[in-house]
């Protein structure tokens, strides 16, 4: 895509991972609430994912805006595909769409 | 810095001629809002999309001086 290191730190997370959760702090210690918020309704689903936390990096924070065309902070990204921030993602959590997203893309879950 | 809700009301109208739009302020401090857009522009969008579209409006403001939007898209049709 290009030469830029925090777009290629992007780019490898989301392929190595099913769900990719860039967020403010960690899922276990979010620094935001709206990253909170969407880190519960991952955690309350029981799906396995990695947190990638933007206050750790400003080129990640910055990054990822460009990168998803979204201006805040957290996104998740589900196989590789951007799902949408927290608005977008309480919504599909509370009509249960999220649960139906995971469980047709096939994402692992926690043990 | 803070924005008031009749200058994002406008700038989603300048972006989004058609759109219906209600806007709360959550907290009444001028800093966390939630906005309802509903447009025929929407259709055969994704959310992702709409959301974006609306993002395009505030011309950056979003994530900016505009800290706190809860943002809801919808289709007049799919009311």
């Amino acid at each position: 895509m290009s030469d830029n290191p925090a777009t290629s730190r992007i780019q490898s997370e989301i392929d190595e991972n099913d769900v990719v959760l860039f967020m403010k702090g960690s899922p276990m210690f979010p620094q935001c609430g709206f990253s909170a918020a969407v880190a519960h309704a991952l955690t309350t689903l029981q799906v396995k994912f990695k947190g990638v936390d933007v206050l750790e990096d400003a080129e990640i924070r910055q990054g990822i805006k460009d990168f998803s065309n979204w201006p805040t902070i957290p996104q998740l990204y589900v196989k590789g595909e951007f799902v949408g921030g927290c608005d977008i993602v309480r919504e599909m959590f509370e009509s249960g769409e999220l649960q139906q997203e995971f469980d047709k893309k096939g994402v692992e879950y926690a043990a | 810095m803070a924005m008031d809700a009749a200058e994002i009301e406008q700038l989603i109208k300048d972006g989004i001629p058609d759109a219906k739009i209600t806007i709360e302020d959550l907290r009444g401090d001028g800093d966390h809002y939630a906005a309802y857009v509903e447009s025929t522009a929407f259709e055969g969008k994704s959310r992702v999309q709409q959301h974006q579209m609306v993002y395009q409006a505030l011309q950056g403001r979003m994530g900016g001086e505009l800290h706190a939007l809860a943002l809801q898209t919808s289709t007049p049709e799919a009311k």
